[in-house]
């Protein structure tokens, strides 16, 4: 039985890796993290009513999409051509398109640290976040038809 | 043998009278004197307005400047086109690296005429083709607006472009088939005066058709496709649709003009690409301002898209 457990997980490890498609698994996060933000977003227009508590969940969801995004697995190299928008410059430049990732997660933390207790604290944090998206998005990625 | 020396002369007289043609016709034009008289005393606090809408830093501050870097205008930017390398040079306030030393006037020839002091034309790299749609007495605003920002030292390097481009006398006949003053989009009598406002921070100051309407072999831009986007000019991929015949049509007013404000799409993707300094720069207008470009976009005729459909991925 015990052998069978560790074979069917080593099948199953051996599948994932075989046929883990890092293109779709980083398009999920952002699509993710996308829907988190536009949720927090919201409430920092004022168009839906703040809730700590809520933003405060909602945050560190934010912080754990943002820790998944471990860039060695998900932009491989390889990984540059077939329907994806990432940029050349990611494979170019890694440091540098880590270091954007970095900024992003280290902002992420900040604002669960500094739960924002008003809109006003959301409004300034979001920003900050919507700024690190263009930053990396401004390089890093290519718009296509 | 005579009709032949005949038909040499012939070709010869024809030839020089072309190339005279060519050469009056390319003469570079500057602003007539009713124009000059426009330009008014110019207000900084205006002008601030028109140099974020007009993007000026976007190109003209070193490249990845963030805060108050971006008001160095110092140049340096490489604009990778198929023409060559353009590289916007120093407009800072360096009266001998910068534009310290130019009059009103020179401003308002460079930017409605896109002649320089020295009477030369410029490229239209330099985005005069739309700026020439602005009031005289935006120009005066914006002149006065640069005058409070830094001198800063240091010459950016020269263009690289190949022949027959880098032969700027010739930009004067692209000039005689591209450089207008009057409007792209015609608006009937008893249009909003918001989308009449759009239309000239669009068309004018904002040069948002430089990138997004698609260029014909000389490089103008189409007019019948008028912001239907187009394949990058510069750099690589494309700039998107923003007529209602594209990915526009499914945003409101209020959604175009939170995009320019937080760089969040309606479905929270973000800015991308060049447009992530624009946005910055709408960012700092008003929201009136934002509203105004986002009404006009949406009564822009729809077009299809202005650049090829994305081939299917290959496996």
């Amino acid at each position: 039985m015990r052998k069978l457990v560790i074979a069917i997980s080593m099948l199953a490890f051996a599948g994932s890796a075989a046929f883990a498609d890092p293109i779709l698994d980083r398009q999920a996060l952002m699509k993710e993290r996308g829907k988190i933000v536009g949720g927090l977003s919201k409430v920092a227009k004022g168009e839906e009513p703040f809730d700590a508590t809520a933003v405060l969940t909602q945050l560190q969801a934010l912080q754990a999409n943002a820790e998944k995004f471990d860039v060695d697995a998900l932009f491989p190299k390889g990984s540059d051509t077939g329907d994806t928008t990432a940029g050349p410059k990611i494979w170019e430049d890694m440091a540098g398109f880590k270091a954007t990732g970095d900024k992003y997660l280290a902002d992420v933390k900040a604002a669960v640290a500094a739960a924002p207790a008003d809109v006003d604290a959301l409004k300034a944090q979001v920003g900050a976040m919507g700024s690190d998206c263009g930053t990396c998005h401004q390089g890093y990625r290519i718009k296509k038809s | 043998m005579a009709w032949l020396k005949k038909l040499v002369g012939a070709a010869l007289i024809l030839g020089g009278a072309g190339a005279a043609a060519g050469w009056l016709l390319s003469a570079p034009v500057k602003l007539d004197a009713a124009a000059l008289a426009q330009l008014g005393p110019g207000d900084a606090t205006k002008g601030k307005r028109i140099f974020y809408a007009g993007g000026c830093t976007s190109c003209h501050a070193k490249p990845g400047s963030q805060g108050d870097a971006r008001l160095q205008l110092v140049g340096g930017l490489q604009l990778k086109t198929p023409f060559g390398t353009f590289v916007p040079p120093n407009i800072s306030q360096d009266p001998k690296d910068g534009i310290g030393a130019w009059s009103v006037e020179d401003l308002a020839n460079a930017m409605l005429k896109g002649v320089s002091p020295s009477g030369e034309h410029f490229y239209p790299a330099f985005p005069y083709a739309s700026y020439a749609r602005m009031k005289p007495s935006g120009i005066a605003d914006l002149y006065a607006f640069l005058k409070t920002l830094p001198a800063v030292a240091g010459k950016a390097p020269a263009n690289s472009l190949g022949f027959p481009f880098n032969i700027r006398r010739g930009i004067g006949l692209w000039k005689r088939l591209y450089l207008s003053d009057q409007p792209v989009v015609a608006l009937a009598g008893g249009t909003r005066d918001q989308v009449v406002a759009g239309r000239y921070l669009v068309e004018g100051p904002g040069h948002c058709g430089e990138c997004h309407t698609p260029r014909d072999f000389a490089g103008g831009t189409k007019k019948s496709e008028w912001l239907a986007g187009a394949v990058a000019a510069e750099g690589s991929g494309i700039v998107p649709n923003i007529t209602s015949g594209g990915g526009l049509a499914n945003w409101s007013e209020a959604e175009i003009a939170n995009y320019l404000e937080t760089g969040f799409t309606p479905d929270f993707d973000s800015v991308g690409g060049a447009m992530v300094d624009v946005q910055r720069n709408m960012a700092e207008l008003t929201p009136e301002d934002r509203a105004a470009i986002a009404a006009y976009l949406k009564a822009v005729p729809p077009h299809p898209n202005g650049y090829p459909a994305r081939k299917p991925a290959a496996n």
